[in-house]
């Protein structure tokens, strides 16, 4: 393992109704920090349960995965502690609905990392003013369009600072003139260096700002390679049906 | 007609002034809201327990990883089981007159009796109500809030519970209200609630009339109160949802 690896993930198998449907059957794979990953692929090809496995929110059923080099899929390890370092996006958003966009932002910060009242909104506003959004803090999810509760879904996981940013079909439940805005504020991310894991369907944004691409079919990684390589020169013959359909 | 209210003007006299009959209405309804509020509390309480244990277990008992945390929810969700069934499977009388004349057979203590039935009772519907809340809430929300580092527990403390008991109130009103009158049988055990103490002044002056709609007009007032209440209660909440 290289030091700038960030995330390792070790044949990592999901199965789901005792073993007959097998989500993620081997997954291995390896983040550099600042790397930019996009995971393709037909629905069902288990892009999203994997992305979800990164963080736990799906229990792997065999397989290891290392944060910073910690072993999370032990149990002896505070997964609370690792989803900290881990920010997620959701493709329905997934605001908190009874709570302003300036407490939403702020709820974690303030009870996980013992922030400051204070500390906490001033640091939510400036991010919120990197996305244009200053305005709305006092507004509630239910008064924004669905592009703005995503760039605020953005920012609420932003605010925790984490290492790695996980997007889960970030774009896919709005509205098409909105999805600009919100690969807008992922691309401006990327170039500042986060770490991103991106499951998408838009391929223009593969295209343009993934530094790897990975295909995966039926639970497993089936191609992996720079935009050009994958786009370009697809060689797994699944993948040029699969881009034959979308491109 | 003036014969008819001059009767009207006399029975009043005879049931409410006349010996101070008045207290016995006073002293009933003290005793039926201190009974409704208490059980209410207990109510909540005990429903809180219940839903969370058996919520805990319908979400979480598939995928928990073998040991004693399963086997203690396991156990949780088997109690909390048999509670249900047997409360909500016996009437309400019933379960007050075993209070009275076996487990607290040898107290007098009759707000003691009658909060215990009542409060036990009503746990049970109010755990179901507030599993069901707990249920509506979208997972997406529970996912966010763990993704964000919060641990079960804050998670439901922060992001579930309170949508669950927004969308909750309206049944949680509607069970205090069926509880406010349901404590109308306390007089079964020799409690003197609101319904009693009208009974008590019937039987003294062989009045009919008067009495009873006495205590169904407090009763009824009452229930219109509270229902103001949570309506107000409910309006300010919904404030997120414009």
């Amino acid at each position: 393992m290289s030091d700038n690896t960030i995330i390792k993930v070790n044949g990592l198998k999901k199965h789901f109704t005792g073993g007959t449907v097998k989500a993620l059957d081997g997954v291995d794979l390896e983040i550099k920090k600042g790397e930019v990953i996009v995971i393709i692929g037909p629905s069902g090809c288990g892009k999203s349960t994997f992305l979800r496995s990164l963080n736990l929110l799906e229990t792997p059923t065999e397989g290891e995965i290392f944060l910073e080099g910690v072993n999370i899929t032990d149990p002896q390890n505070n997964i609370n502690l690792h989803r900290q370092k881990m920010g997620m996006v959701f493709q329905q958003f997934n605001l908190f609905p009874h709570m302003t966009i300036l407490k939403n932002i702020t709820l974690a910060p303030i009870k996980l990392l013992r922030q400051n009242k204070k500390d906490a909104e001033e640091n939510a506003l400036s991010l919120l003013k990197r996305v244009g959004l200053a305005d709305r803090a006092n507004a509630y999810p239910s008064q924004l369009s669905g592009g703005q509760k995503q760039r605020i879904a953005i920012v609420r996981a932003l605010a925790m600072n984490p290492e790695v940013m996980l997007f889960d079909e970030p774009t896919s439940a709005l509205d098409p003139e909105m999805v600009g805005e919100v690969l807008e504020v992922m691309k401006e991310l990327a170039q500042e260096g986060m770490t991103m894991v991106v499951v998408t369907h838009e391929m223009g944004f593969a295209k343009e700002v993934a530094d790897k691409v990975i295909f995966m079919e039926e639970g497993k990684i089936a191609e992996t390679g720079s935009p050009e390589e994958i786009f370009q020169n697809p060689k797994h013959p699944r993948l040029k049906e699969f881009l034959g359909k979308v491109l | 007609m003036a014969e008819f209210l001059l009767t009207l003007k006399s029975d009043f006299i005879k049931c409410f002034i006349t010996k101070n009959r008045w207290k016995f209405i006073t002293e009933g309804l003290t005793a039926t809201l201190k009974i409704t509020l208490l059980s209410c509390i207990m109510g909540i309480v005990i429903g809180l327990v219940v839903a969370i244990v058996r919520s805990t277990y319908d979400k979480n008992y598939s995928q928990m990883r073998r040991g004693l945390g399963k086997f203690l929810l396991a156990v949780g969700n088997f109690f909390c089981n048999i509670y249900l069934t047997v409360i909500r499977g016996t009437p309400v009388v019933v379960q007050l007159m075993i209070m009275y004349y076996i487990i607290f057979a040898t107290s007098s203590n009759g707000i003691l009796i009658a909060v215990s039935a009542f409060g036990i009772n009503s746990g049970a519907y109010v755990a179901e109500i507030f599993r069901s809340g707990i249920m509506s809430v979208d997972n997406g929300q529970f996912e966010a809030g763990r993704s964000l580092g919060f641990g079960y527990i804050s998670t439901m403390l922060y992001i579930v519970f309170p949508q669950a008991f927004k969308s909750v109130l309206p049944a949680l009103a509607n069970e205090f209200i069926v509880l406010l009158k349901e404590t109308s049988v306390a007089g079964y055990v020799a409690i003197k609630d609101l319904t009693k103490g009208g009974d008590i002044i019937r039987g003294a002056t062989y009045e009919t009339f008067m009495p009873l709609l006495a205590v169904a007009g407090i009763y009824l007032v009452m229930v219109i109160f509270f229902t103001k209440l949570v309506n107000i209660l409910e309006r300010r909440l919904r404030k997120s949802e414009r």
